[in-house]
């Protein structure tokens, strides 16, 4: 390798919203047959960077080469046609076409305007076994489970076909590395392509992330994953607020010096909250049982289970992507009724027919969908924050808006919701920030369950470290906290005890004791015997 | 001025302006004294406006849902005929009570129609187009049960009052709707109706999941629209003294949409804005009456309002203003919120 050219390369980078600095003077650089991992917290200027590599938004300094020559990218047609390809976080397909018509569509193979079907289905199955993947390219993409829908819009990505000759020349000159006949891609960005996938699809990501680095193709890879980053990426780029802090080789920079560059200061709170979770774990005995569910279930979600949750208590939930966690969370909150069982809230039985009911006893759910089941794009922070507490006191009695503020202000403080201004549309929040203010939501309803669905997932370190404290201290203060999450480190963190789940069966319940780690508990999904 | 050049509401705002100098110079009358009332072009603009205001409000509020309601013209056409069957049989034409009492059963079944949509949409969950499409069709078919076929006359001085009588020198129908503007005004600003509305448009299911009875709001939407419908209704016919179920409120759903479009309420839901639509309506009745005062040859007049419509959507467009204003127009990020009402 020795100095090869890359094949990207940005400097000076400068990309400037109003009152904001989004991107100041970054350099960045991507070299052929690399996975280049783009590190950051949220709000750092990753999602920026990428979008104007993408296209979508034009820089107001800097310089982008692309093989050398500078590019001015105006719209995501021309970086696909330079050579750009990306795969974003939430898989943007059709999911009711075919798979074959999803990697092909607006391209499709044509004769005298027809579109060829029989070589379209043929040319996609040659695409999918180059990522080793045999499946039905005529089935509709929603019969395929999200992580084959990732790989078909890798897939998509990387077929795409450079523009002619003469543009390609601009391109095509330097690396002379093997990339398939007929062009694809030479820059694949992924971005945060693993936040929904398990264990053993990550792996099959990876494997094909590889296959495509030998291809000579130069992978610029976001995740939130530090493991995933050290497992696959060649070198990698810390960015802080809008700024480069450095470009490093992954294998000489430890995990901890990594981290601290990324948020900028010593990993002391992380630490912190490891002491705190291990104290706490002793003290449930005694409470009063908040939740106490027997035999509650329905159909096709979630087979009957029973739980007690006590104050003050924090009950994980673990267990595969399908497996129950999302159903049984819902049941409790009456998102979805249960048609089976019985369910006794603070020693009542309750019947929830819907959220509001739930609501009413003091029981709060942050969906796992944030961006279509939490916040409302459009409504500004201060009102995404109010809305739980003000849909419970119903329409006619407004929060008056001075209460509004103060209540507010109080959370965007006690949360470190940034930007702080409590009037911004919160779809322009990053991903981590629009939780707190989601968690912010139901902690001002003053809730006695607090259901929380995967709400780390998709965010940095920084902020996943202030939401896990949020929920230690929340427990302290007597909460009981239902927490769903894919990652087992951080179930094993927080929860007094564990449920397992597989096969939408609650298969065994662990009390978080010494000896009881993630080994443990991936046992228990694996083989789901013991209990 | 550049903050107000990019305020969404200001071609809108000023080409109404630009409508009524028009006015002024070419009618003989923009706006005098007689009898101790007002009178006037101005005044026949705001009179003539109250069907399609009281109409676009209802809609309004529908949009905001991530609605629309095709079906007002129709309910209009309802509405004047329960009515006009009903004042036709009275012994008294001219007694203030029962006929009051029969502009609120008109009303009541406007509402009713009303909750037809609402139930379809949020119970049954048909798409709303096709939802209202329904009684868009069906309603003109009843309302022409309801007359027999017949246009129906009535000569009832206490219900022309609502079309052509003044309170205060100031048109009656134009109070009526201005009262509705108000109302509306204060039950979706001063309460959290507003906020509900735009947290079901901009995400139903987020909605629920945050504790918002959405079926309960969605359904009250089009109850409302649909009795603001009928109140419209009632202002037509009583104008023209007669139930005419073919042409009352034929094709207004259209100019209601175009009302709370040019209001700045976008056709997906979630943020709306009242005044906006009050201007929305105002303007296209503005441009009626101006089209009759400078003369245009009436085959043309739609043909002049629909340029004038196209360079109002042109002069809302960002891609448009971005490419015409260049580096006058603030980024995309920064483009001026419709004010809330």
């Amino acid at each position: 390798m020795g100095e090869q050219s890359p094949v990207l390369e940005m400097t000076g980078i400068r990309k400037v919203f109003p009152g904001v600095v989004a991107l100041d003077g970054v350099d960045f650089r991507l070299f052929p047959g690399e996975i280049h991992a783009l590190m950051g917290e949220n709000g750092a200027g990753k999602s920026t960077l990428i979008k104007v590599l993408t296209g979508v938004y034009t820089i107001d300094g800097g310089q982008v080469r692309l093989g050398g020559e500078v590019v001015h990218i105006n719209g995501p047609l021309q970086a696909q046609q330079a050579g750009i390809s990306t795969v974003y976080q939430e898989v943007n397909l059709c999911t009711n076409l075919s798979v074959a018509e999803n990697i092909f569509i607006g391209r499709e193979p044509r004769k005298f305007g027809r579109i060829q079907w029989g070589q379209m289905r043929r040319r996609a199955s040659e695409l999918l076994a180059r990522l080793d993947l045999n499946i039905d390219v005529s089935a509709p993409l929603n019969t395929y489970s999200l992580a084959i829908q990732q790989m078909v819009a890798i897939a998509r990505a990387i077929n795409v076909p450079t523009a002619g000759p003469a543009a390609t020349s601009a391109t095509g000159t330097a690396s002379g590395t093997g990339t398939a006949a007929g062009g694809g891609a030479k820059v694949l960005i992924l971005d945060e392509p693993t936040s929904s996938l398990d264990a053993s699809e990550v792996a099959q990501l990876f494997a094909v992330m590889r296959r495509l680095k030998a291809d000579g193709v130069a992978i610029l890879f976001v995740s939130h994953f530090l493991d995933q980053i050290y497992e696959v990426s060649d070198r990698l780029t810390v960015l802080r607020n809008g700024q480069l802090i450095g470009e490093y080789r992954t294998a000489e920079l430890p995990q901890v010096k990594l981290v601290e560059k990324m948020i900028g200061k010593e990993l002391a709170a992380l630490e912190d909250l490891e002491d705190k979770a291990q104290r706490s774990r002793e003290r449930t005995a005694g409470a009063e049982p908040i939740v106490e569910a027997r035999g509650l279930g329905r159909a096709g979600a979630i087979a009957p289970f029973d739980l007690t949750i006590h104050a003050g208590e924090v009950v994980g939930l673990a267990g595969l992507l399908g497996s129950g966690r999302t159903e049984l969370a819902r049941l409790l909150f009456g998102a979805d009724r249960a048609d089976s069982g019985e369910l006794r809230f603070a020693g009542k039985p309750v019947t929830l027919r819907d959220p509001q009911v739930a609501m009413k006893r003091g029981i709060a759910f942050s969906s796992e969908n944030r961006r279509t089941e939490g916040i409302i794009g459009d409504l500004s922070v201060r009102e995404n924050i109010i809305l739980a507490l003000q849909a419970s006191r119903g329409w006619t009695r407004p929060i008056p808006r001075r209460r509004q503020d103060e209540i507010v202000e109080k959370y965007i403080k006690a949360l470190q919701i940034r930007p702080a201004d409590p009037e911004r549309p919160v779809r322009n929040l990053s991903g981590g920030n629009q939780q707190k203010v989601l968690l912010a939501r139901w902690l001002i309803t003053e809730p006695r369950l607090l259901i929380i669905d995967e709400p780390t997932r998709g965010i940095d370190v920084g902020a996943k470290a202030e939401i896990q404290k949020l929920v230690a201290e929340l427990s302290d203060g007597g909460m009981a906290v239902l927490f769903v999450s894919a990652e087992l480190e951080e179930v094993l963190r927080l929860s007094h005890k564990i449920e397992v789940l597989r096969d939408r069966h609650l298969v065994e319940e662990l009390q978080n004791t010494e000896g009881v780690d993630a080994d443990r508990i991936m046992q228990t999904i694996a083989s789901g015997a013991t209990s | 001025m550049t903050s107000l050049l990019k305020n969404r509401l200001f071609w809108p705002a000023a080409i109404l302006v630009v409508m009524l100098v028009v006015n002024a110079f070419t009618s003989n009358q923009f706006i005098t004294v007689r009898d101790g009332h007002l009178f006037g072009s101005l005044i026949d603009i705001l009179r003539g406006s109250a069907p399609l205001l009281l109409v676009a409000l209802g809609m309004t509020l529908v949009i905001a849902t991530g609605g629309i309601d095709l079906s007002v013209g129709a309910v209009m056409a309802i509405s004047g005929a329960v009515a006009c069957l009903l004042i036709r049989d009275l012994s008294d034409q001219n007694s203030v009570g029962p006929v009051l009492l029969i502009m609120l059963v008109a009303v009541g079944v406007s509402l009713l129609a009303g909750l037809w949509n609402g139930a379809l949409v949020a119970v049954v969950g048909i798409q709303p187009i096709i939802a209202t499409l329904i009684l868009m069709v069906a309603g003109r078919g009843i309302a022409q049960l309801v007359t027999d076929g017949q246009i129906i006359n009535v000569q009832s001085g206490p219900y022309a009052t609502i079309a052509s009588g003044f309170f205060l020198a100031l048109p009656v129908a134009f109070l009526i709707a201005a009262a509705a503007v108000v109302l509306i005004t204060l039950l979706t600003r001063r309460t959290a109706l507003g906020l509900l509305l735009e947290s079901v448009g901009g995400s139903p299911t987020a909605s629920r999941l945050a504790g918002i009875r959405a079926r309960r709001i969605t359904v009250m939407v089009y109850v409302v629209s649909g009795g603001f419908a009928g109140l419209a209704g009632l202002i037509y016919s009583a104008n023209i003294k007669s139930a005419d179920s073919i042409s009352a409120g034929n094709l207004i759903e259209l100019d209601a949409i175009l009302a709370v479009v040019i209001g700045g309420t976008a056709l997906i839901g979630g943020r709306f804005s009242i005044a906006g639509t009050v201007l929305g309506a105002v303007l296209i009745q503005a441009m009626t009456v101006t089209v009759v005062a400078v003369g245009v040859p009436s085959e043309a007049t739609l043909l002049f309002k629909a340029v004038v419509v196209v360079a109002l959507c042109l002069s809302q467009s960002p891609v448009f203003r971005e490419k015409v204003f260049g580096r006058f127009t603030p980024r995309p990020a920064a483009r001026a919120e419709v004010p809330a009402s």
